[in-house]
């Protein structure tokens, strides 16, 4: 039972950090043009994203 | 490969810089602190080196705060700061090589669905695999007192994720039950609700069996189904959207005081004068006061020969300024206007077709009584038989969740979602699945004439007596002129070399011609009676047309036009009458013009029909019980598009039509309507079958359930295999296209040979 105390919680832990990444990666439009994202790794310069936030 | 293309050719010939400066300001809303975003829509981005371009050639211009290209899309998204004037976007990608075109901002609307359903995903997604994991460990026998703790964690992990991922369901059936009528959605809220409710009760009685993981898994699953197939129909729709609008934002009106206002169509009022230069689409109805040109109609009227227009001439909203500048007085306003007639002829028809019901309510109308009949029937006969509530009522829930329609509820979208998929590949934009149901069932099939069956674009079909020379010359006289005429002229000395001879000036006579001095000759092209004015040729005018080159006021030689079929028409009217199929020519352009091509296709025509006997002959046939088909691209189809029991529209259609099909081909040829009946047939044949393996699924599963031996684990497996099995099936349409593009392989050479036979 001891064991459960522990494992339990990191295996729900390690679970809700991958959504919370999902979650966010969302957000932040990075799933809005995926055909595009896989062009541009190809370009030299790196630009970021300019999201409303950022500006 | 060739890249990033720059479309060679023409001469640019811009509308009103002016005009096209307010155009983008009225599409540009301010979305931060004194900056403006702008939309534009560049259909032919492809590839990494198209987005360095563009992005570079944006992000150097003056004012410019940020340029990003979306390549999935095909859009360009440019920020840039509002207190200056709007940079030159449009004549910037131009000169890169790119076609662009407004598209109208829209805050994040479309994409608000879209991301509610991935979140939802996503959170069923977590908690599935979560929930799925410590039900194995149950499965395998874990001992009661950790069984009590893993049921309590799943139900711990199952609530939010039901309160937040199941909304999507509830808020739907919600909405069907509270007007009296019921969806899938409606048996599939049932079936988890009380799953998560009876697994919730045996936790709180330490009992052995919970569903959590049937419940959540479910919702995953059909979120899955939901999620795509609102992928599929965004993306159709941000394609059509992309396409040029062909109505007008705005125009310029004449204030009193003599100043020029740009005012959006919706705000032009009868009586305003309104100038209107060539290149610009008439903006509501109208009359010319001052000026003469020529406009073209085909999306109007259905005629397809530009029509000649001086003071007093009568201009319906929608229809092409050509050549020269007109000053107008509007007539009506824009819901008064011709479009506006059309868009309430459209609405009245449409209410005839949304009596349709779409196959999934259907089978869902009859299922969901049925289910909830059986549930209740085997409570009843379980308390009969044993007088023990809690038991009976324990089986009839496991009732409910075994016939929870995970099956059927994929059944239907998976094949649609794979059938929508494969009609975008080819080109051919699905508005909702429902259209492909209807197009299934179609028997006949009417296509407009102009724009639909034939390109809507003239081409030089003969010359007497031109050489390459006198071609050559006509072409370089031609580049400078928006005349449809012209173009293609200009298309067809393409390949010829230069003419020796230069152009001093070179004017445009709006609806006359062009005429170009060189040295001291004078080259007129255009109407006969003006090229050779002053030289009495009596008898050798054929007819409007034709048009003639002279030099000096003696001819040259003369160009004559038609407007040619698109490409693969024959094949694919001789396609359909093969597959069965009724076609029909109806058109609004004059009996003369219709009746050799409809002669060509060997097919009954009607010409010279308004808009008005194109929706009574539609509604004729279907009330003689054929189901119609309408392929049409005008504003004079639209009311017809939305009266047919499935459309399909060009993209090269007016806007309206585009709206109002079902359908948007975005290539030339014709055979996508062949296509897309055969796709829209087996897609079908495919639902069929798995609305017959849900059923049968039942059948096998129902049983075992009433005898009260489901298990969670025999849920699991049964509800997964189901839904496994139908999506399987609907991949067999995405297979049966790999052997399609085989077959179509060796059919190629005997296309060629037609073309080669043309």
């Amino acid at each position: 039972m001891k064991d459960y105390f522990f494992l339990i919680p990191i295996a729900l832990g390690l679970g809700l950090a991958a959504l919370a990444a999902f979650m966010w990666s969302l957000k932040t439009r990075q799933y809005d043009d995926l055909e595009g994202a896989a062009v541009r790794i190809l370009q030299e310069e790196d630009v970021p994203i300019r999201t409303k936030s950022g500006q | 490969m060739s890249c990033c293309g720059s479309q060679a050719g023409l001469v640019a010939l811009r509308p009103d810089a002016r005009a096209a400066d307010e155009e983008v300001l009225l599409a540009s809303p301010i979305v931060a602190d004194g900056v403006r975003q702008t939309d534009l829509s560049v259909p032919t981005i492809h590839c990494g080196a198209c987005i360095r371009t563009i992005e570079k050639a944006l992000d150097g211009l003056a004012g410019v705060e940020s340029a990003r290209v979306n390549l999935s899309t095909r859009r360009v998204t440019v920020k840039w700061r509002a207190d200056g004037p709007p940079p030159p976007l449009i004549e910037t990608l131009e000169q890169a090589g790119f076609q662009a075109h407004l598209f109208d901002f829209e805050p994040d609307s479309g994409d608000g669905a879209r991301s509610e359903l991935v979140r939802a995903l996503a959170v069923a997604g977590f908690a599935a695999s979560n929930i799925m994991l410590l039900s194995v460990s149950v499965w395998a026998g874990a001992e009661a007192e950790t069984r009590n703790l893993f049921h309590w964690l799943s139900a711990i992990i199952a609530l939010p994720a039901l309160a937040y991922s199941g909304r999507v369901f509830f808020r739907s059936a919600w909405q069907a039950v509270r007007h009296g009528r019921t969806n899938m959605d409606v048996p599939i809220s049932l079936g988890v609700l009380l799953a998560f409710g009876m697994s919730f009760y045996e936790t709180m009685v330490l009992g052995p069996h919970a569903y959590f993981d049937a419940a959540i898994s479910l919702l995953f699953v059909l979120l899955v189904g939901r999620t795509l197939d609102h992928m599929v129909r965004e993306r159709a729709r941000l394609a059509v959207k992309g396409l040029a609008q062909l109505s007008a934002r705005g125009a310029f009106v004449l204030q009193e005081d003599g100043t020029q206002l740009y005012l959006p169509t919706n705000e032009i009022r009868t009586g305003m004068t309104i100038l209107l230069a060539a290149g610009d689409r008439v903006p509501v109805d109208a009359t010319v006061t001052k000026g003469s040109s020529e406009m073209d109609v085909s999306l109007v009227s259905g005629e397809h020969a530009p029509v000649r227009v001086a003071t007093g001439s009568v201009l319906r909203a929608g229809t092409l300024n050509l050549t020269g500048p007109l000053t107008i007085v509007a007539t009506a306003t824009s819901g008064d206007s011709f479009l506006g007639e059309m868009v309430r002829m459209m609405e009245a028809a449409e209410q005839g077709r949304s009596s349709y019901r779409r196959i999934a309510d259907r089978a869902a109308s009859l299922y969901a009584p049925a289910v909830h009949l059986t549930a209740l029937m085997t409570f009843v006969g379980w308390l009969v038989a044993t007088a023990d509530m809690h038991h009976a009522l324990t089986i009839a829930i496991a009732v409910l969740i075994i016939t929870c329609p995970c099956a059927l509820g994929l059944a239907v979208p998976m094949v649609q979602v794979v059938a929508a998929r494969r009609l975008f590949d080819a080109g051919i934009m699905v508005k909702d699945g429902g259209a492909l149901e209807r197009l299934a069932e179609a028997d006949t099939v009417v296509f407009d004439k102009t724009g639909t069956l034939t390109a809507g674009v003239p081409r030089l079909i003969g010359s007497c007596d031109a050489s390459r020379e006198t071609t050559a010359i006509a072409a370089e006289l031609a580049a400078h002129s928006r005349h449809p005429y012209s173009r293609a002229l200009v298309e067809a000395g393409a390949g010829l070399p230069a003419p020796h001879i230069a152009f001093d000036e070179i004017s445009e006579h709006p609806g006359y011609g062009l005429e170009a001095r060189s040295g001291a000759s004078v080259y007129r092209l255009g109407r006969p009676e003006w090229a050779l004015a002053g030289v009495t040729e009596a008898g050798s005018i054929s007819g409007n047309e034709s048009v003639v080159l002279a030099k000096d006021g003696s001819r040259l030689s003369d160009f004559r036009f038609e407007d040619r079929l698109r490409a693969d028409a024959a094949t694919a009217v001789a396609e359909l009458k093969e597959m069965g199929f009724r076609v029909q020519v109806i058109s609004g352009d004059r009996e003369i013009s219709v009746r050799p091509i409809a002669a060509e296709l060997g097919v009954p025509w009607l010409a010279a029909a308004l808009p008005g006997d194109k929706t009574t002959h539609i509604a004729a046939l279907e009330a003689s019980g054929r189901k119609v088909l309408m392929v049409g691209d005008g504003l004079n189809d639209a009311p017809a598009l939305a009266a047919a029991h499935a459309s399909m529209a060009p993209a090269s259609a007016a806007d309206v039509g585009r709206n109002a099909a079902d359908m948007v081909f975005l290539h030339e040829s014709l055979t996508a309507v062949p296509l897309a009946i055969s796709i829209a047939r087996s897609a079908g044949r495919l639902v069929r079958q798995n609305l017959a393996l849900a059923t049968a699924y039942n059948v096998i599963a129902v049983p075992i359930a009433i005898l009260g031996h489901v298990t969670p684990l025999v849920a699991a497996v049964a509800m997964s295999g189901s839904s496994i099995l139908v999506v399987a099936n609907a991949l067999r349409l995405e297979s049966r296209r790999r052997s399609a593009h085989a077959a179509g392989g060796a059919r190629l050479p005997t296309k060629a040979a037609m073309e080669a036979a043309e």
